[in-house]
């Protein structure tokens, strides 16, 4: 018999009578009075930096007017389609001098400052990861209460990869002292916009 | 590997006074900061209720959920490998290693292949996997185990990270600074990241609806591995599993908060199918959990998350270290696990426990960890799996507490022994004596009080 003839075989024999789901009850569930609030508070205690946009036009100028000389930056935000193609199957080598990558989050998350980007708006799935600072471009509209709302606004498999990212990489690992920069950005930088 | 039983290492440990507050300390500091962290959600213990319902539903239906897995995963375009044992599954890896002629790879922390000792099996065949979460990192240079499956290097101090590293990383000596430490292991790892060829991660949850998996990391290591590298391979233990996407709302929500007081880690990362060009595996292992899932005593301790609270509260693991636990996972879960996997080898583990009860009252899934120590406890001294020393000192209990007179005779001759002979107690040969004194003889028993004072 197959391994995997012999777990299932085995497994089906072990586990117990079936019980049932429970019941996830949104109304008991924590209410903030001011989500985007609470998503900016909770973003800062965990090493993330906000800067709020009155909409995308503003977004865009201050990328564009953003120091840039000899650095390698890549901005996703309102780009054709086709510029981007280059990065799409670049590989770690090609990426790493990357300094700053703008990308658009599709969703937050209040209670934990969490943002949600799947494969297609990252580009290629090096990109919030290999990139020393990361700047992600979110709609104050949508931010989302828990990760249980955020579940419900997403589907994980509509793409091949999808990841909620909360602040810039850190570790503790060292006698538990934080140190902001592991091995993923140093830097995390939300561009909130309110129209 | 055993070199010694958890309480004469946890001897070993505690003999650096300084050392053992510390950790006791900086544990318990951890402890706090998962208190606050749960205290900030007003659904707490509404979220541990549906997370340990939603994992006993899972138990309860494994099978069914595996076969569903593994057909999704596959319509993703994953290659699903299954695995009976520890060595099955290292196999498969090293088959995978040879057929695609790999170099260099590049590990994520997975306390499954801690568990099925991958990287020994590894290098005895010649081939070198670096370990890249930053703790693990750290204990790899040093040629140790992990201590705690979250905080892998928490038995060392800032000193002892410093000289692996001017050893193996030529950093400053004496440079002691968190900060410079980790940036000199982020460029070391970086090289090792750009160029691998080849990435192993773990698995947090697998979601039967999508066929896909869930790697929660803080550092960033599991996403640069596994973007970078063209073999991506994941491993997960049979146990892993949840019915649907939605549930990691659940558990996502629990998860770090238990760990280390975060609301989340830094990233959860999604993986469902591979990138073009790409191969991603995944390897399903059993290693004794469909035993485990048939005793009905011990089952749901295949609940558990990997969050490590139940370490981190416990006065027995912050005074005695992982190490002396002498098993890839440690502390109270560590300690009903392992027996499952080899009963003889971990029949001491059950006995690392004051029984207070405090794992379980902070474990996320509501797992009854320390009605299951009393129970392993029950099972070795059955099974013949206890020293005779143990047994005997409980007949001759039993004996002295059955027999009211046999009692009273005993209380006195201890009453009389410590206040006119103290020497015959106060001396190496009573285990009572060790680091403790022994305490000042009453002039009475309660029951001559009592019946003295009766009215």
């Amino acid at each position: 018999m197959s391994s995997k003839n012999r777990i299932l075989q085995a497994t089906a024999e072990n586990q117990p009578t079936l019980t049932q789901l429970p019941f996830i009850d949104f109304d008991s569930l924590i209410q903030y009075p001011d989500p985007v609030a609470a998503f900016e508070m909770v973003l800062k205690k965990i090493g993330g930096e906000i800067i709020h946009f009155k909409n995308e036009e503003e977004i865009l100028k201050s990328i564009s007017k953003a120091d840039q000389d000899g650095e390698f930056v890549l901005n996703t935000f309102r780009q054709q389609e086709g510029s981007l193609a280059p990065f799409k199957n670049a590989s770690a080598v090609e990426l790493a001098h990357l300094n700053r990558v703008y990308l658009c989050g599709a969703l937050g998350v209040a209670e934990n400052g969490a943002i949600w980007l799947d494969e297609n708006a990252m580009v290629n799935r090096l990109l919030p990861f290999i990139t020393q600072h990361l700047v992600l471009i979110l709609n104050a509209k949508n931010i989302v209460a828990t990760m249980n709302h955020a579940y419900q606004n997403i589907r994980v498999d509509e793409s091949g990869f999808g990841t909620f990212i909360a602040g810039p990489s850190k570790t503790a690992d060292i006698e538990q002292s934080l140190v902001i920069g592991a091995h993923g950005p140093r830097s995390l930088t939300v561009y909130l916009f309110h129209n | 590997m055993k070199a010694m039983e958890h309480a004469q290492a946890a001897e070993a440990f505690i003999r650096d006074e300084a050392r053992t507050d510390w950790h006791d300390e900086t544990l318990w500091f951890v402890r706090q900061k998962r208190d606050l962290a749960a205290q900030g959600l007003p659904e707490w213990e509404q979220l541990r209720d549906w997370a340990s319902g939603i994992k006993n539903h899972t138990l309860s239906n494994l099978s069914q959920y595996l076969a569903l897995f593994e057909e999704n995963a596959l319509k993703n375009g994953i290659k699903v490998h299954w695995a009976m044992d520890a060595v099955e599954h290292n196999q498969i890896i090293h088959q995978i290693i040879k057929e695609g002629k790999i170099c260099r790879m590049v590990k994520s922390k997975s306390m499954l292949t801690e568990e099925c000792h991958l990287n020994a099996y590894l290098a005895a065949q010649g081939i070198e996997v670096i370990d890249t979460d930053l703790g693990e990192r750290i204990v790899q240079l040093r040629k140790e185990a992990p201590s705690h499956i979250v905080l892998p290097a928490i038995h060392l101090k800032k000193e002892d990270v410093s000289d692996t590293f001017n050893e193996f990383l030529d950093t400053e000596k004496g440079n002691n600074d968190p900060q410079y430490l980790t940036e000199s292991a982020r460029q070391h790892l970086r090289d090792y990241f750009v160029g691998a060829e080849l990435a192993i991660t773990g698995v947090n949850f697998a979601i039967a609806e999508t066929g896909g998996f869930v790697v929660c990391t803080n550092e960033g290591n599991a996403d640069m591995g596994a973007h970078a590298a063209n073999i991506h391979i994941a491993c997960m233990g049979i146990e892993k599993l949840i019915p649907k996407a939605e549930h990691l709302g659940v558990f996502l929500r629990l998860l770090a908060r238990s760990a280390t007081g975060q609301p989340i880690t830094t990233y959860s990362s999604h993986f469902h199918r591979p990138r073009p060009g790409q191969q991603m595996h995944l390897v399903i292992v059993d290693n004794g959990r469909s035993r485990q899932l048939g005793r009905a005593d011990f089952r749901n301790s295949l609940k558990c998350i990997r969050c490590a609270a139940c370490f981190n509260t416990c006065p027995v693991y912050r005074r005695s270290g992982g190490h002396s636990y002498h098993t890839a996972v440690a502390g109270p879960i560590g300690s009903i696990l392992n027996p499952n996997i080899d009963m003889k080898a971990n029949a001491d583990l059950p006995f690392a426990s004051t029984l207070c009860g405090s794992c379980s009252n902070v474990c996320p899934v509501k797992i009854d960890i320390h009605e299951q120590l009393y129970k392993w406890r029950q099972v070795l001294v059955k099974e013949g799996h206890v020293p005779s020393s143990k047994k005997t000192g409980m007949a001759a209990m039993t004996l002295v507490l059955s027999k009211p007179t046999l009692y009273r005779l005993a209380g006195k001759m201890g009453r009389v022994a410590l206040k006119y002979a103290p020497f015959v107690v106060n001396n190496s040969l009573n285990p009572w004596y060790k680091q403790r004194d022994m305490p000042q003889a009453p002039e009475e028993s309660f029951r001559e009080w009592y019946q003295k004072n009766r009215k």
